[in-house]
């Protein structure tokens, strides 16, 4: 069982957010790698324990996202790529799935490409069915059960978790699974998987190896991003001030509450 | 595949895709059809429908009723259950063959799927899971307005010089229009594309969860967080959440308690909710879970600690303990509301 697993270095979800002259500013923040790909790791851990084979962690991103795979390495991944170049830069989710695709038709031998759900800080959600698309593969997503999975029958059965209601699916491999938060817990790096992932070596491939292996400059980037962020701020606040309640007893505040929520008319 | 440029004065019309789910179709189709026919307004061209699915004709009837100028009908076996692949070859040929400027889908976890898949493909941008769309009549660019970073900032996305824009939309942004029985429109048929043999997916069930909780079209979500303090405890939410026909909701510290299962978590790592009422029973108001709950339409936060930063976005508050609150509070509403 090979399986390549997409992770993502992204903003740390507890920094505070800075936003000037309508850009975001990134420069300073502490990063972590997005919860979601930790699940994906994992998950690809455990089915390499019970059918054995290679585990790849793929980045792209800044020299930052070397940092995503060496996690991934103390996790117990068994090789890292780096995908930087800055012909990578402003790449847009489009442009991150062309450019991702690429990188795995070079790596070639999988049975299986993981992701996250989404990222943390895009949140887009697109990138998994879109490297799918690329790749001409079924996409299977929001997958909190791999119930089966058989690389020799090229055959993989998974429960995804949808709105109120959960949906089995069976697909032929190779396919891409994106993970929702609770299909494991992820284990934590030991000492010695932090120490391997030290001395393992991890290439960085640039746009010219993609290129030599067959794709298109076009794609990458910002230039090969056929979206644009024009704007970014803050969100409006929320209009006016709470509006406390307050009274003697519990039942007197519930009464002046369930009196209020029913002035509103929305129930 | 590769990025090409398109022409963007080839590209006309606004298409919605129409989600079809156990021979209903989602609201947020609805909500965007009357968006799209807004829209369409503004930049005088017709609005366009995508059904599919197998025994979906009756759809295509009240898509005209909501908006649409002209339905594409695919009514087939293998369209039965959404699977993603024959739903992107077949929306991806019927958008190189008409060539709408604008394709709007409800951020649903399909409807993500499909506008990734389809953009991907089509070779142009998406924005995804958006609260705003707005055209601009001269250029009939589209100006999407989504959240990123958990919520803390919202970003602006054009897609310039590549058609059609592609945009998945957030359940609840927009308003349900009344449907009017009496327009009339086309209804055109198209066949599938992909036969059973070239479907790499097959659906073998679908188990309803028990409950069936569905945050995101939920009007009332009772949530419940580290203050609730046990699996019990979220009994009494539930009796509200039930009396209101709502949906009980959870924040991530109730969830990784083991008190709650994770489909009820609201938050940066749960769903993004848009309810008309949040009652925030327990919940201190993290970032991440305010991230998944601050564009509800009212909030309540009833919470021990008066400092809770919940209590900050709050429309109303309760300074107490909630389980005294909650049962009174549903007791009071069921005597106001005579049920």
């Amino acid at each position: 069982m090979n399986a390549i697993v997409c992770v993502k270095q992204v903003p740390d979800t507890e920094a505070p957010v800075k936003v000037q002259e309508g850009k975001l500013v990134l420069a300073g923040m502490p990063t972590m790698v997005n919860v979601f790909d930790e699940y994906a790791i994992e998950e690809a851990l455990l089915w390499r324990e019970k059918l054995g084979g290679k585990v790849t962690a793929l980045s792209m991103g800044p020299a930052e996202a070397i940092e995503a795979l060496k996690k991934a390495l103390a996790m117990g991944v068994d090789e890292a790529i780096l995908l930087s170049d800055p012909a990578f830069e402003g790449a847009d989710a489009w442009s991150t799935a062309y450019t991702l695709a690429q990188a795995i038709r070079k790596i070639g031998t999988y049975d299986l490409i993981l992701f996250g759900k989404q990222s943390t800080d895009g949140s887009t959600g697109i990138v998994g069915p879109a490297v799918a698309r690329f790749l001409g593969l079924p996409a299977l997503t929001y997958v909190f059960k791999v119930r089966a999975l058989d690389p020799a029958a090229k055959k993989i059965t998974v429960e995804r978790l949808l709105e109120g209601r959960r949906e089995v699916v069976e697909s032929a491999l190779p396919a891409v699974v994106t993970v929702v938060k609770d299909i494991n817990q992820p284990r934590y790096p030991t000492l010695l998987g932090i120490r391997k992932a030290a001395r393992t070596p991890i290439p960085t491939w640039g746009a010219s190896d993609l290129v030599a292996a067959g794709a298109d400059p076009a794609g990458f980037g910002l230039e090969g991003s056929p979206s644009r962020v024009e704007r970014v701020e803050y969100p409006p606040a929320r209009a006016g001030k709470v509006e406390l309640i307050t009274g003697e007893t519990p039942e007197e505040v519930a009464a002046l509450l369930a009196e209020r929520l029913l002035s509103l008319k929305v129930l | 595949m590769t990025l090409q440029k398109h022409d963007p004065e080839a590209y006309r019309g606004v298409w919605v895709w129409v989600e079809e789910e156990g021979g209903r179709a989602h609201p947020v189709s609805w909500e965007l059809l009357g968006q799209a026919r807004k829209m369409a307004q503004t930049l005088e061209t017709p609005v366009s429908a995508v059904v599919m699915g197998s025994g979906v004709e009756a759809l295509a009837g009240q898509a005209i009723a909501y908006g649409a100028d002209t339905v594409y009908l695919a009514d087939e076996a293998t369209l039965g259950t959404f699977r993603l692949e024959p739903y992107a070859a077949l929306l991806v040929k019927l958008v190189q063959e008409h060539r709408p400027e604008i394709l709007l889908l409800g951020a649903t976890t399909r409807g993500r799927d499909l506008a990734a898949a389809v953009a991907a493909e089509l070779g142009t941008g998406l924005a995804a899971d958006c609260t705003g769309l707005e055209v601009e009549p001269g250029t009939r660019i589209l100006r999407a307005t989504r959240p990123a970073l958990g919520g803390n900032v919202l970003s602006t996305v054009v897609i310039p010089r590549h058609r059609p824009q592609v945009a998945s939309v957030r359940p609840r942004v927009f308003e349900l229009p009344a449907p009017d029985p009496a327009r009339s429109g086309q209804v055109v048929r198209v066949p599938a594309v992909l036969p059973e043999e070239a479907i790499p997916t097959r659906v073998l069930e679908v188990v309803r969860e028990e409950g069936g909780v569905n945050l995101t079209e939920a009007r009332v979500i009772v949530s419940g967080g580290r203050g609730v303090g046990s699996a019990e405890g979220f009994r009494p939410l539930q009796e509200l959440a039930d009396l209101l026909g709502g949906a009980v909701g959870a924040s991530r510290s109730a969830v990784d308690q083991g008190w709650i299962s994770y489909p009820h978590q609201v938050g940066q790592t749960g769903v993004t909710v848009r309810p008309d009422l949040y009652i925030a029973c327990g919940i201190s108001g993290a970032i991440q879970h305010v991230a998944g709950m601050r564009t509800s339409r009212y909030i309540v936060a009833i919470n021990k600690d008066p400092e809770a930063p919940i209590f900050q976005i709050a429309d109303y508050g309760v300074v107490g303990d909630l389980k005294a609150i909650v049962p009174a509070l549903t007791r009071a509403l069921r005597e106001k509301m005579g049920k």
